[in-house]
């Protein structure tokens, strides 16, 4: 069977932490953005409404802090992504410069989503995302490594074990994630599927 | 692992394939599409060269976007525009029936979906949209899904999932009036947390579930999202059967009876296991409103605001408090609101339009309160211009509007303004959801909505009943 994405084995470079549990797509994404019929703005959008105020002053924000300039790891608390299914938010984070998240754990649409464009979202308990902030926060250049083979993060405070799913690892490892072509190599196995299906025929026997 | 539920029963019959990657290669009986999630999709299945590979099998409608007072074309807002032209070519070029502006049928896509008879019991359903859920009130497998999906969904009409567990939440009956399903929505989320549903499906039963209408437990269904479930879902019953029959897309006829039968096999067996299960006293829930910055910041209308150190998440709870002003220990009964909605896919059907007017009915709206109505679809719309419903609320000083989300995401001229506190019947109080980055999101019962824009305060709708 065909992969049609890149295999996405580890993930290196400096990381950018956002506190807070329930971190929902509106707050990524607010829905005004949302008008544009395409991705190719949303780099610009990330978390616009927390990094300036209604009269455009910028707020500070980790996004906007020179000292996280170019971390392309995200570090996360609880249940981030929550809310609207809109893959703009991933996709934003994504065109931002961001290549992976970790965190306490994610929405499931979102790491969906997430996983559908190639941007793992690995989950570490809480202790270890706070060894994780704490460190970027005392030193923003720490070099961090995540490893989705060794299901690790290679840090200077040492190698910190994480969790993602054997079928996320194995999609983005294997370079699965982008299922479309995947999916269409089965057109017959579809097609069988389907013929067993009695409502596709309108329940006419 | 959970057996014999619905869940894996539609499952299983569903089941084209394992993927390489141990994921299970789902086939996909029913694809709603809306303006805002799909341009997208298109753009990368003509970058890719891709076909629709079941083009029966999707139907698209426009609601997020729709400006509901003024639906001349072009919209004054250029990108809204932008977008409805994009869906309007998209739907031509692929050949996809389109219920566009004009068309009776058009509404928002969850409320549409069950209200053509095209969402079924033991079908699979996936949506660009979180609340795909709310289909789930058939015993129908909806999935919300982002862009990426979409595009996967019209090339090949299967998705790439993992199997999820199953827990099976019983809320026991009779409710007390005043208390609706969205009060028993807000209670459930509120005791499992807006991530307790991490990993899980939900199945709801119960006394209280299995005597409520189709709208009722589509309201249910509807915000099992935001508890962190992908999906909820109610087994397919007589009440389910009654409302399917006759509708547009529904078997007709002799097939009727053998989609009856199709539809009851599909339903969770008695002795279903389930990975768990949770008890809910339905006659306890009280009125419920938020008072917070997300759906599980729920209290009851004669409770006291919660001290951030009696709540899971104390640092939330403090942001919470920090963005809508009040203070702790106050009672939520009594604050101050500025604008009323009532309308979104969890309560803009028809029952929700009649418990709201039946409490508006010969009084009128507080004065210093903007209060709309926006129906869920045309179809709401009209029905209850000829029920009356319109000239109640208009009479009471309520807008009248046109079928669309409105308020409940602002994606068009409908927005909070400033720090502006609404009164809601839709899902989401997060921060900046109703348009304003400073506006303030109460969530509550249509009839809860009605009851706070007469007195414009937060109220017990207890004492309109
Ligand atoms: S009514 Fe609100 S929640 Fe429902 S589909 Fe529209 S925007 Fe989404």
């Amino acid at each position: 069977m065909p992969a049609s994405g890149s295999q996405i084995g580890q993930i290196a470079g400096t990381a950018v932490p956002v506190r807070g549990d329930d971190i929902d797509t509106d707050r990524i994404v607010p829905a005004r953005y949302l008008k544009e019929v395409t991705f190719d703005h949303m780099g610009e959008y990330p978390f616009m409404d927390e990094r300036f105020d209604p009269q455009g002053n910028p707020r500070p924000h980790p996004f906007s802090d020179p000292k996280y300039h170019g971390a392309s790891i995200l570090l996360v608390n609880a249940n981030f992504g929550c809310g609207s299914s809109r893959e703009h938010a991933p996709q934003a984070l994504y065109r931002f410069g961001i290549r992976a998240i970790v965190g306490e754990s994610f929405a499931a649409i979102f790491a969906g989503n997430s996983l559908a464009i190639g941007l793992p979202t690995v989950t570490v308990p809480h202790e270890n995302i706070e060894k994780l902030m704490a460190m970027v926060e005392a030193d923003p250049t720490v070099q961090l490594t995540l490893d989705l083979e060794e299901q690790c993060i290679n840090s200077p405070g040492g190698v910190i074990p994480i969790q993602v799913p054997d079928t996320a690892r194995n999609a983005l490892t294997q370079g699965y994630w982008d299922s479309a072509a995947t999916l269409a190599a089965n057109e017959s196995k579809v097609r069988q599927t389907a013929a067993r299906l009695p409502y596709l025929k309108g329940f006419k026997s | 692992m959970s057996q014999k539920t619905l869940y894996d029963k539609v499952w299983e019959s569903h089941t084209v394939d394992t993927l390489p990657t141990g994921q299970t290669q789902l086939f996909i009986g029913l694809h709603l599409i809306h303006e805002v999630t799909s341009p997208q999709a298109f753009a990368m299945m003509r970058e890719q060269g891709l076909k629709l590979a079941f083009p029966e099998r999707t139907f698209a409608t426009a609601d997020h976007i729709i400006p509901t007072d003024m639906l001349e074309r072009p919209f004054q807002d250029p990108q809204a525009e932008e977008m409805m032209r994009a869906i309007e070519k998209n739907t031509k070029d692929y050949g996809i029936p389109f219920y566009g502006i004009g068309s009776d049928h058009q509404g928002i896509v969850h409320v549409i979906g069950p209200q053509l008879g095209l969402t079924q019991p033991g079908m699979t359903l996936a949506c660009g949209d979180s609340h795909t859920a709310t289909h789930g009130a058939f015993g129908t497998l909806a999935f919300g899904i982002g862009t990426t999906q979409v595009r996967d969904v019209l090339a090949t009409q299967c998705l790439a999932m993992d199997k999820l567990k199953v827990r099976r939440i019983n809320v026991s009956g009779p409710l007390s009036p005043g208390s609706y399903a969205k009060d028993v929505i807000l209670s459930i989320i509120r005791h499992l947390g807006v991530g307790g549903g991490k990993g899980y499906v939900y199945e709801y039963g119960g006394s209280a579930i299995d005597a409520m209408t189709m709208d009722e437990r589509m309201t249910i269904c509807n915000m099992s999202i935001e508890g962190g479930a992908l999906c909820g879902y109610v087994n397919p019953d007589g009440t389910t059967f009654d409302y399917l029959r006759g509708r547009a897309f529904a078997p007709q006829g002799e097939a009727f009876g053998r989609a009856i039968q199709y539809w009851r096999s599909t339903a969770s067996s008695n002795d279903a296991v389930y990975d768990d299960v949770v008890e809910i006293d339905g006659s306890a829930i009280e009125p419920t409103v938020t008072w917070g910055i997300n759906p599980g910041h729920g209290i009851g209308i004669s409770e006291k605001l919660p001290q951030p150190e009696e709540l899971a998440d104390p640092a939330g709870a403090r942001r919470a408090y920090e963005h809508m002003g009040f203070e702790p220990g106050k009672p939520v009964l009594g604050i101050p609101i500025d604008v009323a909605f009532v309308g979104s896919c969890t309560n803009s059907r028809i029952s929700d339009l009649r418990a709201a007017a039946s409490v508006v009915k010969g009084r009128h709206v507080n004065p210093r309160v903007r209060a709309i109505v926006v129906p869920g679809s045309q179809e709401v719309k009209l029905q209850a211009e000829k029920e009356g419903l319109d000239q109640i609320f208009s009479d009471a000083g309520f807008e009248w509007r046109s079928a669309g989300c409105s308020m409940c995401l602002a994606m068009n001229p409908d927005q909070l303004r400033g720090r502006e506190i609404s009164a809601s019947s839709s899902n989401r109080n997060f921060i900046g959801r109703q348009g304003s980055p400073e506006g303030r999101t109460i969530l509550m019962s249509p009839a809860m909505v009605a009851a706070a824009a007469i007195n414009g305060k937060v109220s017990d709708v207890r004492e309109y009943l």
